[in-house]
């Protein structure tokens, strides 16, 4: 042990081992976001408050289907990236952190699926 | 030995409150987390919404209004001034991560820059929204 040099000692000792890969990749997702927010924005909020009918028009528009369907995989993929930081900051009990990891891929996933599959729903409709 | 010091040094964000005073710097960078998890939470009311449009006209009445009653109006109104609040101090925060921007002018000037981007987008959207 006392032979050990002090990184010898930190190595492997981050929460998720993997920490450079994930930094990279919410880079990426947040670059994402950047291209896609503006194109789902307005169409969405020109929809929101109207009736089925243009609602089912607007997502119709294969364009504006595609862009609510990448938003949604890539948004919410950022957004477990996000969380996972965040729950890495904040619960040190390692079982309950792991738990939490979890249900937040799971949920964040599960979300995801369920608005692409309502958007793909009411293009193909 | 790289930590004599063990145990005895401050650990920033844990000292908001006792010894750290709020400042431009560090109000943005708590904000950008909570404006992240806001948009998230809204993010979900937003797929219940795709949802309800996906099932039936009666569906989706009820989860649009519910959407845009007032309660549901107010939270919108939050998470939009947060999407672009995020956006833009996202972009800052995509430069530091290439290491620019880092003079304390720069931090000011971009800081305010980004509140005050994030308040034209939101009235340009909201425009759209009620006569687009
Ligand atoms: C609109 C374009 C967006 C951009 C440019 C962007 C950019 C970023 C960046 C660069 C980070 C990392 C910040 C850091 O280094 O601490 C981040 C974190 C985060 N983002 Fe985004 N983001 C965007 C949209 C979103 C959306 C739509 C959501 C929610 C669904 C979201 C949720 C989060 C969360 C929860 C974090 C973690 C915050 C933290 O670690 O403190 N972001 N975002």
């Amino acid at each position: 042990m006392g032979f050990r040099t002090d990184r010898q000692r930190v190595h492997g000792l981050g929460t998720s081992h993997t920490g450079a890969h994930h930094w990279w990749s919410q880079r990426l997702t947040a670059v994402g976001m950047l291209i896609l927010v503006p194109f789902f924005l307005f169409p969405f909020v020109r929809a929101l408050g109207t009736d089925f009918e243009t609602v089912r028009e607007i997502y119709g528009h294969p364009f504006n289907a595609v862009v609510a369907m990448l938003t949604l995989a890539v948004g919410f993929l950022h957004l477990q990236q996000g969380l996972q930081v965040v729950i890495e900051d904040y619960v040190h009990d390692k079982p309950v952190l792991v738990a939490m990891l979890v249900a937040n891929v799971v949920l964040c996933a599960a979300f995801a699926m369920t608005g692409i599959f309502a958007v793909a729903k009411i293009a193909f409709a | 030995m790289a930590d004599v010091n063990r145990g005895n040094r401050p650990l920033s964000p844990f000292m908001i409150g006792s010894v750290y005073r709020p400042q431009i710097t560090s109000v943005m960078s708590i904000l950008h987390r909570l404006t992240g998890i806001g948009i998230g939470l809204t993010g979900v009311l937003v797929v219940w919404w795709f949802l309800a449009a996906s099932t039936s006209p009666y569906y989706f009445d009820f989860a649009d209004g519910l959407l845009t009653s007032w309660i549901g109006n107010l939270i919108l109104f939050l998470a939009l001034v947060s999407l672009w609040y995020h956006f833009f101090n996202g972009i800052r925060h995509l430069f530091w991560d290439a290491g620019k921007g880092f003079e304390l002018g720069q931090v000011r000037t971009t800081g305010i820059a980004t509140a005050v981007a994030a308040g034209v987008m939101s009235i340009v959207t909201i425009t759209i929204a009620l006569w687009g």
